[in-house]
């Protein structure tokens, strides 16, 4: 092959490197903006010469550019890997991993995401040797690359199957790091709130057996509120989700025609209405359509204002979703020893009747000392600080006999 | 030699993906067999899934988009390919349809979102109040349906279409529109009679990579959609395409799900194969055909 010349493009300007008839090898340079973005990468081919040859015989600049384009493609790395924290781009030379820190990845629910980042980042501030990584990429793939040894820890919204902690032989714990419920938010044209809808209501309507929300037996339960003559149009969840496991776990224990129809799982048929990717794109279904109701978590629907329906519990009691109605199902939930409780159908008068806690994943023994006294450290901040704000993310803070039980338990993690 | 190798490294890839969709997909095809394209429901909680619902509305979707971009599309191929305005005007015209194939999809989906869907949720109720007793204007009347999904569509394969036209309309020896004129023809009826049925076959092969280009889309279907996998004959109702049920349940896909949307995937993957080659097929046989005629 003849050798050619190449170009080494710069952003304000282009080096040309002549044809050497000693270049041998392939030398990768890249573009290198003000970003610390790399956009590409160029090939000169030489014969006869390593590249650090080339760049000691051609010019410091080539050097430069070299190991500017390396420290660019290590900062647009790391900056990916933190996409969740705008500022990482700004300064990208800061986002180089420091050597001596212990660096924690974990993956998972997307439902508490907000959360385990904002308890990553404060924890980073008060721990700057410990960092951690945390992807919102959904319960299920969570679990997998935790049970592929991608990540050291997981998170998920559904706690792991029998068969999921055989795959890991049995080195999982699973810790409940905080709880969350789920409502059904609607877009009424005229009804800003206050609609009450009792059990069978909710199952009608999401069975399609209420099409309207004039229905007589929606307007018995709601005295006062004008309810128009409109389609009810329902909104589910396109993509398989914990959010949906969760809400459908609690539909198909309150109504056995739900379990024929429809039953529970991450991904399910609903019999009427349309779908949306996300919490996001359920909120944006449900605001753009009138006579909309669908399900979304609290946090969600809070920091979107869309209007909640107070649902009826066990006890035959209206409860409007807040994070003390949240509280009160919780503090009635007993916890068994393995950590896992599915709360299908609280029974406290006060309780609201869909929530769930949502799990971190760990492992019983960590093969590397420093992760796992990270890990402890870690979630040992979420338990205790970390819970403090869950509250004013719409989260609920688990009580305190949970916090007692989950720390006992990390404390034998290896 | 590197641009052979670079030709053939293309097939190779081409060739591993495909097998590697297949390997993914046996499970499930072994499984369910063709049951999977006859079954009507997709129920990943009890393991039953049938693509039918999505396979109609897949090809539903894209069909319907085409018939509503091919006229248009040919309307403005014959509107650039003879001399009503100036060359310069034309070349405008021109760049301008043609870089409607240069915005992202996740924007056509945006616009969808904002525009389309209070029109259709705001015209489709008064059809399906007025017309609803015919099926496919039957109610209740959703925003997001597979009509929404199907206009969004129409502009985005609309460059395809209309540059494809363009050329075999261009390519139309010009000794038979002197001949048309010739014989006393008017424009209109050289348009009519001499350049459209000798570029037709062109403007056959300009609609079906259209179709073949609307059947993989998947952004912007996955936003207007509603992804819901019910049989309906109504077009104000939500539908799904294959495109889009994978875009949506593959992240969260575990076991024999993960399979069944490789099926899934298998079926696009033919589905749009199929139709492409029979675009260039059309097309090839266009380019002999009127050889001669030059």
């Amino acid at each position: 092959m003849e050798p050619r010349d190449g170009i080494i493009a710069n952003k304000s300007k282009v080096l040309e490197v002549r044809g050497n008839p000693e270049a041998t090898s392939i030398l990768h340079v890249g573009i290198v903006t003000r970003k610390g973005l790399f956009s590409g990468v160029m090939v000169t081919q030489y014969l006869h010469l390593n590249p650090t040859k080339i760049m000691k015989n051609h010019s410091i600049q080539l050097r430069i550019l070299a190991s500017a384009t390396m420290l660019a493609g290590v900062a647009f790395v790391t900056s990916c890997q933190k996409a969740p924290n705008p500022s990482s781009s700004e300064v990208p030379k800061e986002t180089v991993p420091k050597q001596a820190g212990t660096l924690l990845n974990g993956s998972g629910a997307t439902f508490p995401a907000p959360m385990y980042l904002r308890w990553a980042s404060d924890f980073h501030k008060a721990t700057s040797d410990i960092t951690v990584n945390y992807q919102g990429v959904g319960s299920g793939a969570g679990i997998k690359q935790f049970t592929d040894g991608i990540t050291d820890f997981g998170a998920s919204d559904v706690a792991m199957s029998d068969a999921e902690i055989a795959k890991v032989n049995g080195n999982v714990l699973m810790l409940p790091a905080t709880a969350g419920t789920i409502v059904l938010a609607y877009n009424i044209p005229g009804v800003q709130g206050g609609l009450k809808l009792s059990r069978s209501d909710y199952v009608g309507i999401l069975l399609g057996t209420i099409k309207s929300w004039n229905d007589p037996v929606i307007v018995k339960d709601n005295d006062g509120i004008a309810l128009p003559n409109l389609p009810i149009t329902v909104v589910a969840r396109s993509d398989g989700s914990g959010t949906t496991a969760v809400f459908t776990a609690h539909l198909d224990a309150i109504s056995p025609e739900f379990t024929s129809k429809v039953g529970s799982g991450k991904s399910v048929t609903w019999p009427i209405g349309v779908a949306g990717k996300g919490n996001d794109g359920v909120t944006a279904l449900i605001k753009q359509t009138p006579g909309a109701i669908g399900y979304v978590e609290f946090g969600y629907a809070e920091n979107n204002k869309l209007t909640m329906a107070a649902l009826q519990n066990k006890a035959g009691n209206f409860i409007a979703p807040t994070i003390e109605s949240g509280a009160a199902t919780l503090a009635s939930v007993n916890l068994p020893e393995n950590l896992r409780a599915f709360i299908t159908d609280p029974e406290g008068a006060n309780d609201y009747p869909i929530a769930t806690f949502t799990w971190l994943l760990v492992k019983k023994t960590y093969t590397d000392a420093n992760k796992a006294a990270a890990v402890k450290a870690f979630v040992t901040y979420g338990l205790t600080t970390g819970q403090a704000i869950a509250p004013e993310l719409g989260y609920i803070a688990l009580p305190a006999n949970v916090v007692t039980k989950v720390q006992t338990a990390l404390a034998t993690v290896k | 030699m590197a641009c052979f190798l670079a030709s053939v490294l293309t097939i190779v890839l081409l060739a591993f993906i495909i097998g590697e969709i297949l390997v993914k997909a046996w499970p499930a095809m072994i499984k369910f067999g063709l049951g999977f394209i006859t079954g009507i429901q997709w129920s990943p909680n009890r393991g039953v899934f049938g693509v039918l619902p999505v396979l109609i509305g897949t090809v539903a979707s894209s069909f319907l988009a085409l018939l509503l971009a091919l006229p248009l599309g040919l309307a403005i191929a014959i509107f650039l390919s003879e001399d009503f305005f100036p060359a310069p005007v034309r070349q405008v015209i021109r760049f301008v349809v043609e870089t409607l194939a240069a915005i992202p999809s996740v924007v056509y989906g945006l616009w969808g979102i904002f525009v389309v869907i209070p029109l259709v949720q705001q015209y489709g109720a008064v059809l399906a109040a007025k017309f609803g007793f015919i099926p496919f204007l039957a109610g209740p009347a959703y925003g997001n349906s597979l009509l929404t999904a199907s206009l969004v569509l129409a502009l985005m394969v609309l460059p395809t279409i209309t540059a494809i036209s363009r050329s075999s309309l261009v390519a139309v020896p010009y000794t038979l529109r002197e001949g048309s004129y010739a014989l006393g023809a008017t424009r209109w009826e050289t348009i009519l009679s001499v350049i459209i049925p000798t570029a037709a076959p062109g403007i056959v092969a300009s609609g079906i990579l259209g179709f073949g280009r609307a059947m993989g889309e998947t952004m912007a279907v996955a936003m207007l959609i509603g992804n819901s996998q019910r049989l309906s004959w109504s077009l104000l109702s939500p539908s799904n395409t294959l495109s889009a049920l994978l875009a949506n349940q593959f992240a969260e896909a575990d076991g024999i799900q993960v399979s069944a949307l490789m099926y899934a995937a298998a079926l696009l993957v033919v589905l749009t194969l199929g139709v492409n080659i029979a675009g260039e097929a059309v097309l090839r046989h266009t380019q002999k055909a009127t050889a001669g005629l030059r």
